[in-house]
């Protein structure tokens, strides 16, 4: 019960914010003037300045393209570098040493493309300095290019205009105006709650029996607000938002799990706003929910309920609930919440440690990785919800039998042809690569967990790397020079596949005459959409991914009553 | 294209100046004037002395002491992590067994039907700092029976910890076994005078 009161209330709170949120963001990207303007424009053309940026400049999709993978490829391999040397720079108090090669490429691609699968501890394995030039950096960095080149595509899709934008200037833009101001005000709250802020590393304490305990502290606020508020979910400390340091009670549980849903949330109605159709954003919004809702009560109710694992030794509980991983503080009804939000908005930070979950409650954050479309990351995640949308009016043009038509265009081959491949790379992704990892003997030595789960362990990995999570199955023997590159791999091709895609529609529609709404086109805004539009996410979901989840987590259920 | 990257590379320069080094900086210096204890840990300190830090478990083993959970990394605050075990594995079954077994040996008089689930699960971080009201209850006699003071009070000390749900609503009730023995160790030390 305690669960749904909190479900509800968080909901309830992002409705609210949705409005204000969503019409922020498109202020942002259709540079209206604003209120705020006195502040942030002298920050702004300061930047344009030292850089050497002309905000003016108009791009095509293939330019703007050009620019996100041009500016993604130079942090990476600045933030390699400084990852491979990190130990002769300064700031270790804990006395991290350099990364090694494949361990420091993982990492680099890893926060780059907002996925934050971390295969190493953040206790021992990286530098304070690396946690803010790096990491934070990165996390920062990431979570605008998700956001900027969505807006790309939303410009694409409602005008007629080869101009998409200027990837610069909506890069600093979002920065500036949006993703500072929220995470220093969240960093505030967690503060205040108990995160620890400061560069004074390690703590001695003489414990009560007398022996002596160190403590690990650190800059860990500015890195847990953005972690979230950017949907990255990359730890400071290895145990992640478990550990009481980086999620010390229940109310940065909820703020944190509010930070996960603000931006996806609120960019579908700037999308409402931006392809001035809000009624047609209102009911994607809507289905996203429905789907949302039912996972997250079916991940509680299992963690609730775990069965024969706990009922046979006889203790307290009726039911029993599921405490092997997770803390007390949040319980086995916050926890399996938490687990929901973190990959419905494919954020990847866990309150509690998925491997441990019953069968069933495992299988929802795995499949909800798999499905990558219920909200998703910031920016990435409304790529796909339009990449399904196209899809489902394709789907419905074919069963009325006119040609398709999407925002006033016509959907034709070329478009359809590219979605078609977008929606291909995620399953592909994930099933060719758990599957070489399950054959290879370098691959399935990851493997910790006997029989279906060790399979739910290797689907999970390449899911949550694949849809650029970054929860993991922690049990799983990550940091290998093969899992490093392969996960690698997974998540670059995953991220820029998919966006490049994207905006090659988008560069495609916006080219299109658009044509006036006729008594025989598909709407869109209706409940009949929503309905036929949950129904191929789920369809196109469950078909590909329908017999990999048998053998893994349903087997395992199976195998436990 | 040379010029293009030689900007882009100025751009990753100034961004990461400002978000990962003026940023976290300024944060710092806001935080630690607003909220110093918090902002450097939430470090308890007796007779000026640090002894723990509020918000992280810290391992007990002695009967005196109340307990906390099993812990994955032994309450060692350099590392933090879980036993990852799946409920299918039969580690699991095997190290729940070992849990139960202990906590039975420790606490004479407890019925195994009595024991709550967290008690004898590791946490996720392994750093848990609480434990739930009902596994802190039936510890009370053993811990009375220790320190040689009556149960009454000691069940009174444990009343006086629980945090329960806010309004009502939000959070788990929960018992904070540090700051439990800290007021343990005052009472044994008000007992003794």
């Amino acid at each position: 019960m305690y669960s749904n009161i909190e479900l509800f209330t968080m909901i309830a709170i992002i409705v609210l914010l949705t409005k204000p949120l969503g019409t922020y963001m498109y202020n942002i990207f259709e540079y209206k003037p604003m209120r705020s303007d006195k502040i942030f424009l002298p920050v702004e053309n300061f930047i344009y300045k030292i850089t050497g940026i002309n905000p003016e400049e108009e791009m095509d999709w293939k330019k703007y393209a050009l620019t996100f993978l041009l500016v993604n490829m130079v942090m990476m391999i600045i933030t390699y570098f400084i990852l491979r040397v990190q130990q002769f720079l300064p700031l270790n108090p804990t006395g991290a040493k350099n990364m090694e090669s494949s361990l420091a490429f993982n990492t680099v691609i890893s926060f780059m493309t907002n996925t934050n699968l971390q295969h190493y501890a953040g206790e021992d394995g990286i530098t304070f300095l690396s946690q803010m030039i790096v990491i934070v950096f990165l996390m920062f960095t990431s979570a605008a290019s998700g956001l900027v080149t969505a807006a790309a595509i939303m410009r694409g899709l409602s005008k007629k205009t080869t101009n998409l934008g200027n990837f610069y200037a909506d890069f600093v833009r979002i920065t500036v105006r949006l993703l500072l101001p929220i995470s220093m005000l969240a960093t505030l709250i967690l503060v205040w709650q108990g995160v620890p802020q400061t560069f004074a590393g390690k703590v001695v304490v003489d414990t009560l029996e007398g022996g002596k305990q160190t403590i690990i502290t650190g800059p860990v606020a500015v890195l847990e607000s953005i972690k979230h508020l950017g949907t990255n979910g990359g730890g400071f400390f290895g145990a992640n938002s478990s550990h009481p340091f980086e999620n010390p009670t229940w109310l940065t549980n909820m703020i944190e799990m509010l930070l996960m849903m603000l931006l996806p949330t609120s960019l579908i109605y700037t999308y409402g706003l931006m392809i001035n159709n809000k009624k047609h954003a209102l009911v994607l919004y809507i289905s996203l929910f429905v789907i949302f809702i039912l996972l997250a009560v079916g991940a509680v109710y299992a963690e609730n309920h775990p069965g024969v694992a706990y009922s046979k030794l006889h203790i307290y509980g009726k039911p029993y609930g599921n405490y092997e991983g997770k803390e007390v503080r949040f319980g086995v009804s916050q926890s399996p919440l938490f687990a929901t939000v973190t990959t419905a908005f494919t954020t990847g930070s866990v309150d509690s440690m998925h491997d441990s979950y019953t069968p069933l409650g495992g299988a929802v954050p795995l499949i909800l990785m798999m499905l990558n479309t219920i909200f998703g990351g910031d920016g990435a995640g409304l790529q796909n919800i339009i990449m399904y949308t196209i899809l489902t009016v394709f789907l419905t043009g074919l069963m009325v039998g006119r040609t398709p038509e999407y925002l006033g265009r016509k959907i034709e081959t070329k478009e359809i042809k590219l979605i078609a491949l977008a929606i291909l790379v995620h399953p592909f992704l994930i099933l060719f690569s758990s599957a070489l990892t399950v054959m290879l003997k370098v691959g399935a030595s990851s493997v910790t967990n006997p029989l279906y789960h060790g399979l739910t362990q290797v689907l999970y990995e390449f899911s949550s790397a694949a849809a650029n999570n970054g929860s993991e199955f922690a049990g799983f023997i990550g940091n290998t020079v093969f899992m490093n590159i392969m996960t690698g791999l997974v998540m670059f091709f995953g991220r820029y596949i998919t966006i490049i895609l994207m905006l090659a529609v988008a560069g495609s529609m916006a080219e299109k005459i658009p044509a006036p709404p006729s008594p025989g086109t598909f709407r869109t805004d209706n409940a009949i959409f929503g309905a036929i539009f949950i129904a191929v996410v789920l369809i196109v979901g469950a078909l590909t991914f329908f017999p990999a989840v048998i053998l893994g987590p349903i087997s395992e259920f199976l195998s436990m009553t | 294209m040379g010029e293009e990257i030689k900007r882009t590379i100025k751009f990753t320069l100034v961004f990461m100046v400002l978000l990962g080094l003026v940023y976290p900086f300024v944060m710092t210096g806001i935080a630690n004037l607003l909220f110093p204890y918090q902002a450097k840990g939430s470090i308890i300190k007796v007779d000026g002395k640090p002894v723990g830090s509020e918000l992280i478990g810290q391992k007990f083993t002695d009967p005196r002491w109340f307990m906390g959970r099993p812990s994955a990394v032994d309450y060692d605050a350099t590392s933090s992590g879980g036993t990852n075990y799946a409920l299918s594995n039969p580690k699991f079954h095997e190290e729940l067994e070992k849990n139960i077994e202990e906590f039975l040996k420790k606490n004479p008089g407890v019925k195994r039907s009595e024991i709550p689930a967290d008690i004898v699960t590791s946490s996720g971080s392994g750093l848990d700092p609480h434990i739930s009201p009902k596994a802190a209850y039936l510890q009370v006699k053993r811990v009375a029976k220790v320190n040689g003071l009556p149960e009454e009070v000691v069940k009174k000390l444990v009343d006086k910890n629980i945090e329960g749900r806010f309004l009502g609503l939000f959070g788990e009730p929960r018992v904070n076994v540090l700051k439990l023995n800290l007021s343990l160790l005052e009472e044994i030390k008000k007992h003794k005078k």
